[in-house]
């Protein structure tokens, strides 16, 4: 018993102490925090203004484009973080300071791994809260404290995901290079081929398979419901080509994604970190 | 007693033999030396020493406990330091041994002690609330090797510690080195360097293609060969037939032995000559009556690039020369990635 207190004790010590090393990492070189919150708020300001004129009733559901697009980018801010995450990874096995971790006595390798899932979690959640702070002074309005729960609930999920896979890609990748060339491909391309741009009654029926399938599109349906104070989990949040979906079934598909993903990597991390 | 003791050991990387069927034993409180030309393997068994990659066979044990089985345990016993020093560039050198430190799991209020008389120790205190980034070859290697030692490691194991360093730190490294053995610490130290092995080491093992060629004290090594070294020339570039006959020639001399042909010096010839016979003016005479004149002579104390040069007839020069060509370093950077 003594034992597993120690245990836990040190796992907690070490993830910190790897957690700790990525802030400072971000607090002196804050570039990629800031063009993070940058590039979604000048999407807020370029999309809302594109389509600023569009005839009332041009979207189901919301007041304004604006509205419709926050949902969006606070997704695609969360995503494109946790894509991200497996660079620091890539770069430490690149450089040689993995070798530093894994000669250490770790209690448990999975703190490398937990330690990248807190990071990011939290970054991507700094991020969003600065995006929706951005959405509400644009007058998009703002989730009730239910609906907040969603936001961030779902946010969680979508970064355990995505995350996951990155770290898994920094394992598999022969390098930093082939890593973000695979970001570059992967990320744009999600993001159009969503329900975060235009709805999916918007996109021709192979282009809302599509969408209706990313999982991207089951973080961004049910955020967009919380905006619009009526939150229900039982609400439609998603009418896909194969039927309609509710938050509920979004967040669980998430949840399912998430814990398929998991399991997947695990062998592959053991692989690599034992 | 050994502490180390190392079986059998093989590793092979796709189509690389790196180590076949190595063996020793280092016993505890030895400054233990790995010498050997770049790619014999010294890398590859330091690495597998510090739980980084496993062998495909054999067996190593560190204070009788199985390292492959029990790598945790191992990994509390031992301090590395690579050969390429990893840095965290936006670290400072302080947060980054406070980093590790944590990772080691040292309590808080022994860790800053530990710290700082690491600190004053390698004499890093000007620098060392620096960035990483900002650092010279020498400073890095010495905070890597404060790194190593944080947590009083029994066994600290260093990867060619002081390639490229300058003198100033080569010298404090070498002297912390010689402090940690006398305080009882097992150091291993592979190098290609002989004056360093030469040295430090207590005792040490030649490695060459994945195999120990020779190993004992560096003073048995030496006296093995006998008497001094004598490396002849008769011309300044010879063939391989004119230094056969010579050969037979110095075969005949009674007190020379030990003769070697050593191509990669324009086919000079190297042996062994025996101190309580005055061997020099009968060679000279044997020489003239078959018309060869001496182009070079040299005589030295025998040195551990002689006990190379023995075993495998080459030096440690140019063992390394022949090996520069051959070594695809951007493959083996790949393959050492986890």
């Amino acid at each position: 018993m003594e034992l597993k207190k120690y245990n836990l004790f040190f796992l907690y010590q070490e993830t910190f102490a790897l957690t700790k090393r990525l802030f400072i990492q971000l607090k002196r070189r804050p570039s990629t925090l800031l063009a993070g919150i940058l590039q979604p708020i000048i999407w807020l300001f370029l999309f809302g203004a594109l389509f600023s004129k569009a005839p009332e009733g041009f979207l189901p559901g919301v007041d304004s484009y604006g509205n419709f697009l926050g949902a969006g980018l606070i997704v695609f801010t969360a995503f494109s973080g946790a894509l991200n995450s497996g660079l620091p990874l890539m770069f430490d096995r690149e450089f040689g300071f993995l070798n530093r971790l894994l000669v250490a006595p770790l209690t448990s390798r999975l703190s490398i791994v937990l330690s990248a899932f807190f990071y990011i979690t939290i970054l991507s959640f700094l991020q969003s809260i600065v995006i929706m702070i951005v959405s509400y002074v644009l007058g998009y309005g703002w989730p009730n404290l239910y609906g907040l729960g969603i936001v961030f609930t779902t946010l969680i999920l979508l970064v355990l995901f995505v995350t996951s896979i990155s770290l898994c890609l920094a394992f598999i990748l022969p390098g930093h290079i082939e890593l973000i060339a695979l970001i570059f491909v992967v990320n744009l391309p999600l993001l159009f081929a969503s329900t975060a741009l235009a709805p999916i009654s918007f996109m021709p029926n192979w282009l809302g398979w599509l969408a209706s399938l990313n999982p991207l599109t089951f973080a961004i349906e049910p955020i967009r419901t919380a905006y619009t104070q009526t939150m229900d989990l039982e609400l439609v949040a998603l009418h896909a080509p194969y039927g309609d979906l509710t938050c509920k079934s979004c967040i669980s598909i998430l949840f399912y994604l998430t814990v398929i993903s998991l399991i997947i990597i695990r062998p592959l991390l053991n692989r690599k970190l034992n | 007693m050994s502490y180390i003791k190392v079986k059998e050991l093989s590793k092979t990387y796709s189509d690389i033999q790196a180590l076949k069927g190595l063996s020793m034993e280092i016993p505890a409180g030895t400054l233990f030396g790995i010498l050997g030309p770049n790619g014999a393997g010294k890398s590859t068994l330091i690495k597998i020493l510090a739980t980084l990659i496993e062998p495909d066979s054999g067996e190593i044990s560190i204070n009788n406990i199985n390292l492959i089985k029990n790598s945790r345990q191992i990994r509390e016993l031992i301090g590395y330091v690579a050969q390429d020093v990893a840095l965290d560039k936006i670290l400072t050198g302080r947060e980054l041994l406070d980093f590790q430190s944590d990772l080691y799991h040292i309590n808080k209020n022994k860790k800053t002690e530990r710290i700082e008389t690491l600190i004053n120790q390698l004499e890093m205190n000007d620098w060392i609330d620096r960035k990483c980034g900002t650092y010279s070859g020498g400073m890095k290697r010495r905070i890597d090797l404060a790194a190593g030692l944080l947590h009083l490691p029994k066994v600290l194991i260093l990867d060619e510690p002081t390639v490229g360093l300058d003198i100033e730190s080569r010298n404090i490294i070498w002297q912390l080195l010689k402090d940690l053995r006398n305080d009882g610490m097992t150091v291993l130290l592979s190098s290609h360097y002989l004056d360093e092995i030469d040295k430090l080491a207590d005792r040490l093992i030649i490695i060459d293609h994945g195999r120990v060629i020779a190993q004992g004290t560096p003073a048995q090594l030496k006296n093995k060969l006998g008497g001094d070294r004598i490396t002849l020339k008769v011309r300044e570039f010879s063939n391989h037939a004119e230094s056969e006959k010579i050969c037979e020639i110095l075969s005949s001399i009674d007190g020379i032995s030990q003769i070697i042909i050593n191509k990669a010096q324009g086919y000079s010839i190297n042996f062994v000559a025996d101190k309580e016979k005055d061997v020099l003016p009968k060679l000279k005479v044997e020489l003239a009556f078959s018309k060869f004149e001496i182009f070079s002579l040299a005589q030295s104390q025998p040195s551990l690039d002689d006990v190379y040069l023995q075993a495998t007839g080459k030096t440690l020069l140019d063992a390394e020369i022949s090996m520069a060509g051959k070594r695809d370093l951007k493959k083996e950077s790949k393959q050492s990635m986890r």
